[in-house]
């Protein structure tokens, strides 16, 4: 039976579930309903794995289908639903173009490698720090790349556009803010896109086969998987044309071995036989390979060996941590001292453990208040997103982050709970505040407050409005702060709430009727 | 030269283009010194109706619209859209009236009238939540993004003695009428905010304008582009926690509205009615002082009207 419908059919799949998991990262103009975000994201193994033990819930449990997927189908998790697959598929594509790569040829597995990286993947999971996870998840590699290149992309043409049109006073189209991108999360993007794009044009799925901790994972079931790539000794004649086209590097067909853990049931090589010599079936070939049997004893000996090396030695870097200079006016820097949450993180601690850096709530902020980290959470929540009061304010009828986060690292929250969710507490640096140096009014923090937490009162001593802060009814939103046109460094700056609290419901007495009776003029 | 005007001029027959503004131009001109000559009242105060009726009427009486706007003209209307509330909480102009406006615009032969506002919150939640953007489109007018600083022109301003330079809304500048409608409502920086404190969405950078002496930037702005038309909208009135409020629980209903093409003296009437003296209000007596306009109501032959 020809089985060539098999590559179109993943072909067609993979497309489907690229094109959707990118539009929700260049969403510009807010098209996608939030609620669809779940279900795009749904079968993402590592933030599905983290959201379902994160909530106990098993209505998220994406990756068990993944899971059950591939002990049935092979890695298909890996050519059809990962975003980051079918992006070097892309990539892979240009190289064939272009002839960087003629052909593969069979590669021995990097099984010590494999595990290493597998087995950072793992302690950082189950430690919940999650930076080895953040650095490996190919969703979250996607996400950023989606976030830090792509959308950018997609809105500077965007407002290319609309320059042409609003020339001709068309406004139906309106430009859109370029934000959060920062220097070190473009950077990181960047060195990371650099690495896969080499490894794609030049060695194909490599970057699936040796570094991804998903794949090696996967890698382990499809062993065992019911359906496989088998080569039929009747069939084959041995021409070898199914191993130069491998892009996962693991058909060898000197000795007509493929090694099913590394590869991503792409069915490449199912097009290319002429005589039906590789097929994808069930049934096991009349000869046995014993190969396979010798190689999972190395395997496991291997992966226990890393996991013990690198619990030991992750400890020791994962200390360092970076405090957050406010700008406060030219007299008085003060130092944040712990980055803030977004509603619906609950806290540092449990966001940080639950979040993978994916960035999807980064594209997805309206105010772009939501920003990469630097080492704000210290190293190891390098890249996690933080409210950057500098760049926007946390929308006081917005609840967005929570709706899109696939991790359930950000909850959703209903937005009249999230009205009251203490993010963190606004500071005042009276030094430093306009009304007390010019003697002058300004109002600007006052002015942005959604609870009237910041009021602008009368000073008897200095004669002057000043704002004052009430921090019960606080939120932390940092619209006081953004808003504060002191510079260089602000006169009010939000301090994180580190676990999150609840503030008090503003007051809201009736006012007294008025009736006109006549103009008083 | 604007890179609208660029554009434009490289890509439309200019010969066509230049003869065409230079009629509008005559006429606006023509039209403006009819005006001022059949001006009967410097202002129209009304209360006890509805904001849309309260318009029709206060409009008609101050003339009609066609006092303000020849055929083929474009408008610009300036409302208060800065805070992502919803329209009971009265922290942004009143949806109803807007869209009489717009009507009444168009009555008058307006070939387009844009609206938009720089807003504080996030602006396409400030636009839809306000009922702006949909009273804006029901009524046929264009709603314009104000969020880019790329729409924003650097302008001089000439007696400005804090705000000296600024950067305005190409709008206000190409549109040939320029009515700014503000909602009363108490400020926590400037005490009040009406006509004048409006204007500071037409701009930029507000930041400056707070760093350098809010009230006498306000004042300073006045006379670079006076609204040819001010419809002050106290309808419902945030009396405090202004001016982005708590809850509608700030806000009482005086069913009033100020029209005046003199934009200090509708600041002073609609300080009074708020329940201040104008000459208190820092920004309104700058502006006052410097013949921006007349402070003194005693002075005005108003017209009192009541639904």
């Amino acid at each position: 039976m020809n089985q060539s419908f098999l590559k179109y059919l993943r072909i067609a799949v993979s497309l489907i579930f690229f094109i959707a998991t990118l539009s929700l990262f260049i969403d510009i103009h807010e098209l996608i309903p939030t609620e669809f975000t779940e279900s795009i994201i749904y079968f993402q193994f590592v933030p599905s794995f983290i959201k379902t033990f994160g909530l106990l819930s098993f209505t998220v449990s994406g990756f068990i289908i993944v899971i059950v997927l591939t002990a049935l189908f092979g890695r298909v998790y890996c050519s059809s639903i990962c975003p980051l697959g079918t992006l070097q598929d892309f990539l892979i594509r240009l190289s064939k173009k272009f002839r960087f790569k003629k052909k593969y040829v069979y590669l021995k597995p990097q099984t010590l490698l494999q595990n290493i990286f597998l087995g950072l993947f793992l302690i950082s999971l189950f430690t919940g720090s999650l930076l080895a996870v953040n650095l490996l998840d190919p969703y979250s590699n996607f996400g950023r790349i989606a976030a830090g290149f792509f959308n950018p992309i997609i809105s500077l043409f965007n407002n290319l556009i609309v320059f042409i049109l609003e020339s001709f006073e068309i406004y139906s189209l309106y430009p859109v803010t370029l934000g959060g991108y920062t220097l070190f999360g473009f950077l990181f993007v960047l060195s990371f896109s650099s690495l896969l794009i080499w490894l794609s044009l030049f060695h194909g799925r490599l970057y699936c086969n040796t570094i991804c901790p998903v794949g090696t994972l996967l890698g382990y079931i499809s062993k065992l998987s019911f359906m496989k790539i088998r080569i039929d000794d009747t069939n084959c004649t041995g021409c070898g044309i199914c191993e130069i086209k491998c892009k996962g590097s693991c058909i060898d067909s000197d000795n007509k071995y493929v090694d099913h853990s590394r590869c991503v049931s792409c069915f490449n090589c199912l097009t290319v036989c002429p005589s039906h010599g590789i097929i994808y079936s069930s049934r096991i070939p009349k000869k046995l390979n014993l190969e396979e049997k010798n190689k999972t004893d190395y395997d496991k000996r291997n992966f226990i060996g890393s996991l013990l090396i690198f619990s030991i030695g992750l400890s020791s870097i994962l200390k360092a941590q970076e405090k957050i200079k406010v700008f406060v006016k030219n007299k008085i820097k003060v130092i944040r001292e712990n980055p803030i949450t977004p509603p619906g993180a609950v806290s540092n601690e449990g966001f940080t453990e639950k979040c993978t850096a994916c960035h999807l709530c980064v594209s997805k902020c309206p105010t772009k208040v939501l920003q990469p980290s630097f080492l704000e959470y210290g190293f190891i929540g390098m890249l996690q997103p933080r409210m950057d009061n500098f760049n926007g304010f946390c929308n006081y009828e917005c609840t967005i982050c929570g709706e899109v986060c696939p991790t359930g690292a950000i909850e959703p929250v209903i937005l009249e709970e999230k009205k009251l969710i203490q993010i963190g507490k606004a500071k005042f640096i009276k030094d430093n505040c306009i009304v007390f140096t010019q003697k002058t009014d300004c109002g600007a923090c006052a002015e942005h407050c959604p609870t009237k937490a910041v009021k602008m009162l009368y000073d008897e001593v200095e004669k002057v409005v000043a704002p004052k802060i009430d921090d019960k009814i606080c939120i932390g939103c940092g619209a006081c702060e953004y808003a504060c046109p002191t510079q260089p460094y602000k006169a009010i700056y939000v301090e994180a709430n580190t676990v999150h609290a609840k503030a008090e419901k503003p007051s809201e007495e009736p006012m007294e009727e008025v009736i006109l009776e006549e103009f008083p003029f | 030269m604007k890179r609208r005007d660029f554009l434009q001029k490289s890509i439309s027959a200019g010969l066509i283009a230049g003869a065409s503004l230079k009629l509008t131009g005559i006429n606006s001109l023509f039209a403006n010194s009819i005006n001022s000559l059949e001006k009967d009242y410097d202002l129209v105060a009304i209360k006890g109706g509805e904001a849309d009726a309260m318009f029709d009427k206060a409009i008609s009486e101050f003339g009609g619209m066609k006092k303000f706007i020849k055929p083929n003209q474009t408008v610009v209307l300036k409302p208060n859209i800065g805070w992502d509330v919803i329209p009971e909480n009265a922290a942004n102009t009143n949806p109803k009236l807007v869209s009489r406006i717009i009507k009444h615009c168009f009555d008058a032969g307006a070939k387009e009238v844009y609206v938009f506002d720089h807003t504080c919150d996030e602006w396409t939640r400030c636009y839809s939540n306000s009922g702006i953007e949909k009273a804006v489109k029901d009524a046929g007018g264009t709603i314009v993004p104000g969020h880019s600083e790329s729409y924003y022109q650097a302008v001089e301003i000439k007696d400005g003695k804090s705000l000296k330079t600024t950067k305005v809304h190409e709008l206000i500048m190409e549109s040939d009428v320029f009515i700014n409608v503000p909602v009363l409502k108490s400020h926590g920086g400037a005490r009040i905010t009406i006509s004048m404190k409006n204007l500071m969405g037409v701009v930029w950078d507000r930041g400056y304008w707070h760093r350098n002496d809010l009230h006498q930037c306000i004042a300073d702005y006045v006379p670079f582009r006076k609204p040819d038309l001010n419809i002050v909208d106290a309808y419902a009135v945030m009396k405090r926690n202004g001016p982005r409020g708590v809850s509608k629980s700030d806000v009482v209903q005086m069913k009033s509205q100020i029209i005046s093409t003199d934009i200090v003296a509708a600041d002073a009437a609609a300080a009074k009615l708020f329940g201040f003296e104008p000459e208190n209000v820092e920004y309104i007596r700058l502006a006052g002082e410097a013949n921006y306009g007349q402070m003194d109501l005693s002075k005005l032959n108003i017209s009192r009207l009541s639904i």
